[in-house]
């Protein structure tokens, strides 16, 4: 059974997505609605991991407990930031694509558990994925109306 | 006739009367001292302006001049009745300081120029901007206090002729949340409610909502209600003790910034108790298990930690509520001003829903505006919302709007929602706006975190233009400054927050060469020399009433109908609601009488938007959610606010306005009974706070935020513990300010935090954290604060606020019912 991969793998991507939510709101402090929605956005976050790390001793998983206040930069995103010489217009821009897609990741990964979970017929592992998955798309939804409303004018400027 | 001091009674003498009875007339008037209605060479038919309510009023006019007003007992609104503000508030327009010359920036100072000289300038900065970055360059930021006409024309030039996204009104500030809530609810702005709901309500919640204040005559009518048999009952949800809360059988104060979690306790009372009307919500809405499911956690208890409010006293609410058989609401500042504004105002339209309280005599819903043509502002597509209710996400609505307008669909910008106004100072501060056109509003003391909005609006590279009647703080900034001709001087119509549309007539003419907003706005456009598809002269109309048809032909089939209007009909008439079409040419009392909506897919203004993230839905998600184009029941989790009081700022600070003022006093502080009822800032503070900072009433203190710093007197009233009240009236035209410390320490929005509500986009002026500190005794003379309002102090010895002799004004009881 790879359900404990899966769970270490949404840990992971969650863990992460909670990192970059609280950079964005710090590296664009002055866009002020990215700045404060994304530091409500990690809340969702955080609490995903804290409930993934509450399911995993069930999959022989002991995931102990994350510093979510301060969390690990992620490393292999890392490579994908601009230099800051490209100016902030599109760091933003480039930021929020990052943010895209990390949601949809740990979304894509969220399905991948709901999946386990019915195979394993796990209820309270389904109950978890159908409260989580949907916070998930809503963070990446979020992403993507921001890049909608914030691109044209830095594309038209 | 019996004279009143209507300074000293804003709300003037009871007329009561009972459930399902007609409200009696009572014409309330004030006329210069020493002339006498036999004097008065004529009456002008117009409606009030310095408040939201849109009581009819006839101006009396006497040798050219501005010389009183009456309240018109013909109007469905007021049945007479006028508030202190409008009985004296007139004498502004003949203040000897008007603008009466465009004026434009030469070498650091604005002097005095011509017409053709000023406009000029604008038309080449703009054609210069065109040419370099396009459209994106210029932006609008307008008021909630023109005319329907101006507005619709001010539309129609930058969503249509220039293809600018960045137009919004001083609206954003006061009712954007209104039509947000709107928008989530019901598909479609436009108030479901009328004011003649008061005539039948047993139960009245009033939500953030200080009405005695903000619409005085609209409580006047409450207040006779109570003075009459089988009152309603009165539910007040205000951390501040308003006149409402005194007379309110349950008053909750919440902490502010927690409304979402107070509405979620009531919301869980009543479906727990299951006093939901279930054929109701099975027939009419969507999202109902989601709320139930949402609001199964927040207990009353669960709640109570949360707002600080007692458990009891939610079960006391949701009872009341829930047993109304004709429950009205209304809602305004303390929840579109907070955090969480959209998420929390919906659900009080949620508790109609559940309730079934929609459409009959009683159960109405007014999501309230702040400002008195602050629903044109919206209906016409002067701020973030597209001409008559349109979709900016519906290619058929820009297809459809576009051929209203003979315009290439292609010029109009709907790839994003229209920019809102803190973003649009955003973009200014970045530099990628480089016109701003700001009319009939002062952003440099009416937005947030003031020294901020100073600076970027006096930024070398922004061209400002500031459209005015005085020289206010925002003009002093201008490139170019333009006289503009204000109410009683120019002829338009004005809709207010039940969709009573009135006329306003012209009764005097405007100071030196000031001219119409309408005409400034066209003189524009035929300077830009802007056509239609066929060549023709864009816009096509030329003066009020030819605005006011080609409006007609672009509500046309909207919720917002105006076609069975013309001047003509509303000159004479008390007020007339839209919709009014063929189908209702008497107009409409009350929308969604039948249970149906305007939110199927096709028809609906807005698709809705995420209440957390604020991130809009798609279509597509839209017509999975709702195809049937119900009512939506939409259900929100509550998040601590952003700027919670701590160690070093241990109070919350919201701001708001106090009776006799207008935003900020350009009008009300140049009338003299007003300016004294309440004439410089000042701070409330609750008893137990005030002994704790050894601070008595009318000292001198400092109230500091992470922003910046004020200087008030303190009033210490029954305001509830932890929090404290600033009037955002007060600006710097009046005062002194020292430039070279640049001291700037009266206006309320120093000391606010830049922050919106991601739904509404209204700025938060109501959840900041401050400190407060002592600066030296006021030797026992009480703070510059009324005693007839919230801020009425504790204890004796405050000497009452009053207007004297100059405040007479006359009362004439009709007795007479219509």
């Amino acid at each position: 059974m790879k359900i404990g991969v899966a769970l270490r793998e949404l840990y992971d991507s969650e863990s992460a997505l909670a990192g970059e939510l609280l950079r964005l709101a710090d590296r664009h402090a002055k866009e002020q609605e990215i700045h404060h929605v994304a530091q409500d956005l990690v809340r969702w976050s955080r609490e995903h991991v804290r409930e993934i790390v509450a399911a995993g001793p069930r999959y022989g998983l002991d995931l102990g407990n994350p510093d979510l206040e301060n969390p690990e930069p992620p490393t292999e995103e890392a490579g994908e930031i601009p230099g800051e010489d490209s100016g902030p217009e599109l760091l933003l821009l480039a930021d929020l694509r990052r943010l895209y897609r990390m949601a949809a990741g740990v979304s894509l990964d969220w399905d991948l558990l709901g999946q386990g979970a019915q195979v394993v017929a796990d209820p309270d592992l389904l109950a978890l994925t159908k409260r989580c998955h949907p916070q998930s798309l809503r963070q990446m939804k979020w992403a993507d109306a921001m890049l909608k409303t914030v691109s044209p004018q830095i594309l038209a400027s | 006739m019996p004279s009143k001091d209507r300074i000293a009674e804003p709300w003037g003498s009871r007329t009561p009367y009972g459930p399902g009875q007609g409200w009696p007339t009572r014409v309330d008037s004030h006329l210069a001292e020493g002339v006498t209605p036999d004097q008065v060479d004529r009456w002008v038919q117009s409606a009030t302006i310095l408040h939201s309510n849109g009581d009819g009023l006839d101006i009396a006019v006497k040798d050219g001049q501005i010389v009183g007003v009456r309240g018109r007992e013909v109007d469905r609104v007021n049945h007479g009745r006028l508030g202190p503000k409008d009985l004296y508030g007139w004498q502004a327009n003949h203040s000897p300081d008007r603008l009466t010359r465009p004026l434009v920036r030469r070498g650091g100072e604005l002097v005095e120029t011509d017409w053709d000289t000023a406009m000029d300038l604008v038309v080449r900065r703009s054609k210069e901007l065109l040419d370099e970055q396009g459209p994106s360059a210029l932006g609008f930021y307008t008021s909630g206090q023109l005319f329907l006409e101006e507005y619709y024309t001010l539309a129609a030039i930058g969503h249509g002729a220039l293809g600018t996204n960045h137009m919004d009104g001083n609206t954003r500030l006061c009712t954007a949340t209104a039509a947000a809530a709107l928008k989530e609810s019901f598909g479609c702005d436009g108030q479901p409610g009328s004011y003649t709901d008061i005539d039948h309500a047993d139960v009245i919640a009033l939500y953030g909502h200080n009405m005695a204040e903000t619409q005085t005559v609209l409580w006047t009518r409450v207040l006779d209600r109570l003075a009459g048999p089988n009152p309603p009952e009165l539910l007040c949800v205000d951390p501040r003790p308003t006149p409402v809360a005194r007379e309110a059988a349950v008053h909750l104060a919440p902490l502010p910034g927690t409304n979402v979690a107070l509405m979620n306790g009531i919301l869980h009372e009543i479906i727990r108790r299951d006093m939901v009307d279930h054929d109701y919500v099975d027939a009419h809405t969507v999202g109902y298990e989601e709320l139930a499911k949402r609001v199964a956690d927040y207990t009353p208890e669960h709640v109570a930690d949360i707002c600080d409010v007692p458990a009891e006293r939610i079960r006391e609410a949701a009872e009341l509520l829930g047993n109304a058989e004709r429950l009205m609401s209304t809602v305004l500042q303390g929840f579109y001003q907070s955090h969480q504004a959209t998420a929390a105002s919906v659900q009080v339209n949620n508790i109609h829903l559940v309730r079934g309280m929609l459409g009959k005599p009683g159960a109405g819903i007014l999501q309230m505006n702040g400002q008195p043509t602050a629903q044109n502002t919206r209906e016409c597509g002067a701020d973030g919302d597209l001409t008559g209710f349109r979709n900016w996400s519906n290619d058929k609505h820009i297809e459809d709007l576009a051929a209203v307008w003979n315009l290439d669909p292609m010029r109009i910008p709907h790839y994003a929602p229209p920019t809102h106004a803190m973003q649009i100072m955003r973009y200014a501060e970045k530099g990628s706006i480089q016109f701003l056109w700001i009319s009939a509003t002062n952003p440099a003391v009416s937005l947030p975190e003031l020294e901020r909005i100073r600076s970027l609006l006096a930024q070398q590279g922004l061209f400002l233009v500031v459209q005015d009647i005085f020289m206010s703080e925002t003009a002093e900034l201008a490139d170019v400054v333009l006289p503009a001709a204000t109410w009683g001087e120019k002829t338009g119509t004005f809709t207010n927050a039940d969709r009573t549309v009135h006329l306003s007539d012209k009764a005097v003419d405007p100071p030196g060469e000031a001219r119409s907003d309408l005409d400034i706005f066209l003189d524009y456009a035929r300077r830009m020399d802007f056509r239609d598809k066929d060549g023709e002269p864009f816009p096509q109309w030329h003066d009020p009433e030819s605005a006011f048809e080609a409006w007609k032909r672009a509500s046309a089939g909207q919720l917002c109908d105006y076609t069975g209007l013309t001047h003509e009909k509303l000159r004479g008439s008390g007020g007339v609601q839209w919709p009014c079409n063929d189908e209702n040419p008497d107009g409409t009392e009350r929308l969604y009488a039948d249970g149906r909506f305007w939110a199927e897919p096709d028809q609906c203004e807005s698709y809705g938007r995420d209440l957390v993230t604020g991130a809009p839905l798609e279509p597509t998600e839209y017509k999975a959610m709702n195809p049937e184009g119900r009512a939506i029941i939409k259900a929100a989790e509550y998040l601590p606010p952003h700027e919670k009081p701590d160690g070093e700022y241990p109070f919350a600070l919201i701001t708001g306005r106090t009776l006799y003022h207008f935003h900020t006093r350009t009008k009300t502080g140049r009338s003299p009974q007003l300016q004294k009822a309440a004439p410089d800032v000042w701070v409330e503070i609750s008893p137990d706070d005030a002994r704790e900072a050894g601070v008595s009433e009318g000292d001198h203190v400092e109230v500091a935020s992470p922003r910046g710093v004020i200087r008030a007197r303190a009033r210490i009233n029954e305001i509830r513990s932890g929090v404290l009240f600033v009037p955002f009236h007060y600006g710097y035209w009046d005062t002194v300010t020292d430039e070279e410390a640049g001291r700037r320490d009266r206006a309320a929005n120093e000391t606010t935090v830049t922050d919106w509500d991601p739904v509404s986009k209204q700025p938060l002026f109501k959840t900041s954290a401050a400190r407060l500190r002592l600066v030296g005794s006021g030797g026992g003379v009480p703070a510059p604060a009324p005693t007839t309002t919230a801020s009425r102090p504790v204890g004796a010895g405050t000497t009452e606020t009053t207007g004297g002799p100059g405040a007479a004004s006359e009362e004439r009881l009709g007795g007479g019912t219509r």
